[in-house]
């Protein structure tokens, strides 16, 4: 790094909050991405939001560029800094400014631990639903620059319904508010829902106020087990179009059954070709009659074997083995990539059908489970990163399942963002005039290209297979 | 190397900054490479779920003190994209090695063998101990621990010293302010060391009482029958009491996990051939650990000596036998049948506890008002127990060794739990390290303070007058903890615990 700039990030963090020795940089080239990694010039750890005004009017002035990080853990190289510069770590931004119990919002620190922030809301009876499988670490500047789902988005949304308004620094120093403590706002262009997603391109967000809502008054979670892949899936369109919303509705197939009860230990049955985690909250008398009638359905769509969970413990272990999942099928290879294809709820079993004949094509194995209630999957391919072979398989293999998403109506990411690995492919869902818009969005609020340089937009788009299917 | 596992599908990523292709001869990087398990490296795929459960994370926020970071960083050097500094030595030092990381993680990479591979190749090449550093750890590695002769002499070394009036007279004479204050610290808690061992007072063998179970192997450790013995002595009796026939074979030695923690894993694996040899010719159907430390080193003999063909086998024999003494008695169950029946003067306590926990049911939730209390708690959870005024109140600390690598969380609490006229209340994080670590509360002082100090804050919080633990080091730490922070608190092992409540007939002690 130019010593002009160091200097002058050095006078405004300190020496605590400024590294640039190799440990700092190597511990910040990469996140939960595979097969990725580059090393930025410097790690800085700002604590308030006048430092991170002030480090960004250096920056921009040395066009240094800068990557906001909370703990890394994103799965589309969102954090990775591919153009060097600055990475921004917002671990000591993480306070909880004010619970508003009147008004039923939270404004927190960006570098807040979702999990913490779940945790302190339920305490005091309210309930923050985004609840992403890394929740334990992630942060929650993170889960709103990628705008996060979770387990809950079926019935509750995903980050984006849960964020009232944003403090925001812009990449020239400046400091933005937008929106605010309330539930209508149309006063000009909706900056926050803009900023929500935008993975780090736009702005770094140093403040959030964010909605609660009252907590269900009961919950139920039951396991349903099917010797067929396609009567899993088909279950899922059924339930919804019976006019159930359950409040979690998962899908795991095989393998993923088998690795996560390796890791968990909980006794699921290893020889089901899938299952599907099914939660239902609410007044307990709707709780009780949806159950009852997603089981009636299971078991119409011919489930092996329909089990509720005895108790709250229970059925909290099941839910976090789920969150496992993508870590836990590594045990078989020691590569995982996963992609996040989502299609309209109706279209999951399609889905699934495409999914399985795409892996064969290819001759890679592909493991899929996911948020099935939301039509979003997450189809994993266990491979091995020294293969190159076998990788140019899967990456063929992924291009066709993004195709085949298009194609039925969905989209190639459903909750995990496009930063670098999704890049060559937004066209295909977004289309030329759609990528000109939101580069024309990018350059208003950075012209110089100083924040996240390298994520969203690709260099070249890839060229799309379209196949033929009759 | 590094090109290729950076490619990206299709999109190559080449890693900037001067550090690529790294030519400079460093021999600790090459012994690196040489060391470390590949697949292991690979397997972390950096999700990132051990970060919530590694004490220096949490206390520091830095990513290179993570488990994540530190495979990070050892990866790097393995890759050739970092040269293994002074930095990156302190790093892997700065690791309390307790081993929380692995139940947390999914893809079930072995961090432990990881840390314990790069400490052994920079213990090979290491600048930075000074001379008398390496002259302590020269002579208590290679003269002291393996020998248990040179540790009775030691023992009788230090009783002498606490006998004598010496300790009297060194803290007198401000002796003790010569040291840093952890070690003067430690000093003061010491047990009372003893010259003779668990053999010396009650022979090589106790006959089970009752109809006999199993033939059991007690490890009596080498720290653990110096400054422990009265420990191992109950252990012994315990397990007859259970019926169990206890053999201790004398030809054991220390189980070698404080060589194979720092570095000298050559000296670790000699250990390790002569228990197995001793334990083997005893013929016993189980191994029994009073120290989880112990205990999770002599369990993982069969990795230690996985490339020794002529030794793989009875690794493996050896290993599948280990068992903490917990775990054992909870299984033979005529010990909790005497503990839930409980003593003549202790049943009229847990009578009088049972209709109060009647009259309260809804007793208020055991776990402190930590906010994180019920999100990242791993500790068992424990239904509420109200309190009747006479029962005395408990808590255990894990031993991490314990629980995360022999597994055996559930079955000390359960024994305790069980202990007619007590009241066991759920320490808030108890299954987070204390800080002591093997000798980690002597080598890196601040960040064991640290995390001892965030610890007592939850000890207090439970209002136990008695801490139980599972491991000698966590014993002392505990203690540590509360002279500096605590309330007035008893710490003992769960063993002495059980033993003094059951009021075991002592079996007949010579000298």
């Amino acid at each position: 790094m130019q010593e002009g700039a160091r200097t002058e990030l050095l006078r405004i963090l300190g020496e605590q909050g400024f590294r640039d020795d190799q440990e700092s940089r190597i511990t910040h080239s990469y996140d939960g991405t595979p097969m990725l990694q580059a090393l930025p010039d410097a790690v800085v750890y700002p604590v308030d939001t006048a430092q991170v005004s002030a480090i960004m009017k250096v920056l921009a002035r040395h066009r240094i560029p800068v990557v906001g990080r909370g703990s890394g853990t994103n799965l589309c190289g969102g954090t990775v800094p591919l153009e060097g510069g600055v990475v921004m770590v917002m671990h000591r931004m993480n306070r909880i400014l004010e619970v508003d119990l009147d008004n039923l919002t939270a404004t927190v620190q960006p570098g807040l631990i979702t999990k913490d922030f779940i945790a302190h809301v339920e305490g005091l009876g309210l309930f923050y639903p985004p609840d992403p499988s890394s929740m334990a670490i992630s942060t929650i500047g993170g889960n709103i620059a990628e705008c996060s789902g979770g387990l809950r988005g079926l019935k509750y949304g995903t980050t984006k319904d849960y964020v009232l308004g944003l403090e925001a620094v812009l990449p020239s120093g400046e400091i933005i508010r937008t929106g605010g403590k309330l539930m209508k706002d149309v006063a000009g262009y909706d900056l926050t829902k803009l900023l929500v997603g935008s993975e780090g391109t736009l702005a770094i967000v140093t403040e959030a106020t964010l909605k609660l809502i009252p907590p269900p008054a009961a919950k139920k979670t039951m396991l349903a087990m099917y010797a067929d892949l396609y009567d899993a899936a088909r279950t899922v369109s059924r339930i919804i179009e019976r006019r159930i919303i359950p409040a979690t509705l998962e899908f795991l197939d095989n393998p993923t059954i088998r690795v996560v009860d390796a890791y968990a230990g909980l006794g699921l049955p290893l020889d089901m070709a899938a299952i599907l985690l099914i939660e239902q909250d609410g007044p307990p008398e709707l709780v009780e009659r949806d159950i009852g009638q997603i089981e009636a359905i299971c078991r119409e769509e011919r489930a092996v074997r329909v089990q509720v969970a005895e108790s709250a413990e229970e059925a909290q272990k099941l839910l976090t083995a789920r969150r496992s999942a993508f870590t836990a099928l590594a045990r078989l290879r020691p590569t995982t990539i996963l992609e996040d294809a989502t299609v309209p709820r109706s279209k999951i079993a399609d889905m699934v059908l495409e999914i399985n004949r795409i892996a064969a094509k290819h001759a890679v194995n592909i493991c899929t489970f996911g948020h099935a209630g939301d039509g979003n999957l997450h189809p994993t391919a266990t491979t091995d990163a020294r293969d190159q072979d076998e990788i140019h398989r899967v990456e063929a293999a992924f291009a066709e399942i993004f195709e085949a998403s298009i194609r039925l109506g969905g989209t190639i990411t459903g909750e995990h963002g496009v930063g670098v690995v999704k890049a060559p492919y937004l066209e295909w869902k977004v289309g030329a005039a759609g990528i000109e818009v939101m580069r024309a969005i990018k350059s208003s609020f950075d012209p110089h290209n100083l924040l996240n340089p390298g994520k969203v937009f690709a260099k070249e788009t890839r060229k799309r297979v379209v196949i033929d299917r009759g | 190397m590094a090109e290729s596992t950076l490619e990206k599908r299709g999109a190559r990523t080449a890693v900037n900054g001067p550090e690529a292709g790294l030519t400079k001869l460093n021999p600790l990087a090459d012994k690196l490479k040489l060391r470390l398990d590949e697949d292991q490296l690979t397997n972390c795929m950096r999700c990132g779920f051990c970060l919530p459960a590694c004490p220096t994370f949490r206390e520091t926020g830095i990513e290179a003190e993570s488990p994540r970071g530190r495979i990070a960083l050892m990866k790097a050097v393995a890759d050739g994209l970092m040269d293994p500094d002074e930095a990156f030595e302190t790093q892997m030092n700065h690791c309390l090695g307790c081993r929380a990381c692995e139940p947390a993680c999914p893809a079930d990479v072995k961090y432990g063998q990881l840390i314990e591979q790069a400490r052994d190749a920079i213990e090979d090449h290491t600048t930075s101990h000074r001379w008398w550093v390496k002259t302590v750890r020269s002579v208590m590695f290679k003269q002291v621990f393996p020998k248990q002769r040179n540790m009775r002499l030691l023992g009788g070394a230090l009783q002498l010293y606490q006998r004598t009036g010496l300790a009297r007279l060194a803290r007198g004479a401000g002796a003790m302010k010569l040291l840093p204050r952890h070690l003067a610290d430690m000093e003061a808690i010491m047990p009372a060391a003893s010259r003779t061992g668990v053999v010396d007072r009650i022979g090589e063998h106790v006959p089970a009482r009752g109809p006999r179970i199993a033939k059991v192997g007690l490890f009596r450790g080498c720290l653990m029958d110096v400054l422990f013995t009265e420990t191992n002595v109950k252990t012994a009796e315990l397990l007859a009491t259970a019926g169990f026939e206890v053999v201790i074979p004398p030809a054991q030695n220390c189980c070698g996990a404080l060589h194979a923690h720092s570095g000298e894993a050559e000296g670790a694996r000699a250990l390790a051939r002569r228990n197995i040899r001793a334990f083997r010719e005893a013929g016993v159907d189980y191994i029994v650990s009073n120290a989880g430390g112990c205990g999770a080193a002599l369990v993982e003999y069969d990795h230690l000596l996985h490339e020794d063909v002529q030794w793989r086998e009875d690794a493996a024999w050896f290993a599948q036998r280990v068992i903490d003494v917990s775990e054992l008695l909870m299984r033979s169950g005529r010990v909790t049948e005497l503990l839930a029946v409980g003593l003549p003067e202790t049943r009229d306590a847990a009578q009088a506890a049972s209709s109060e926990a009647g009259s309260r049911a809804s007793a208020p939730p055991v776990a402190d008002g930590d906010p994180r209390a019920g999100a990242v708690a791993g500790g068992t959870p424990i239904a509420a127990a109200a309190c009747a005024p006479a029962a005395e109140t408990i808590t255990y600390q894990d031993s991490c060794h314990l629980r995360n690598v022999m597994r055996s969380a559930e079955a000390p609490r359960r024994l305790l739990q069980q202990v007619a006229g007590t009241c066991y209340t759920e320490m808030c994080e108890s299954d987070r390290c204390c800080g002591s670590a093997g000798i980690y509360n002597l080598t890196q002082p601040e960040m064991a303070g640290d995390i001892l100090a965030h610890k007592m804050e939850h000890a207090n919080r439970t209002g136990a007058g008695v801490i139980l633990t599972s491991n000698p080091g966590c014993l002392l730490q505990m203690k540590l903890g509360v002279k500096r922070h605590g309330r007035d608190a008893e710490v003992t092992h769960v063993v002495d615990y059980l033993h003094r409540r059951l009021r075991i007939q002592e079996a007949p002690r010579r000298g």
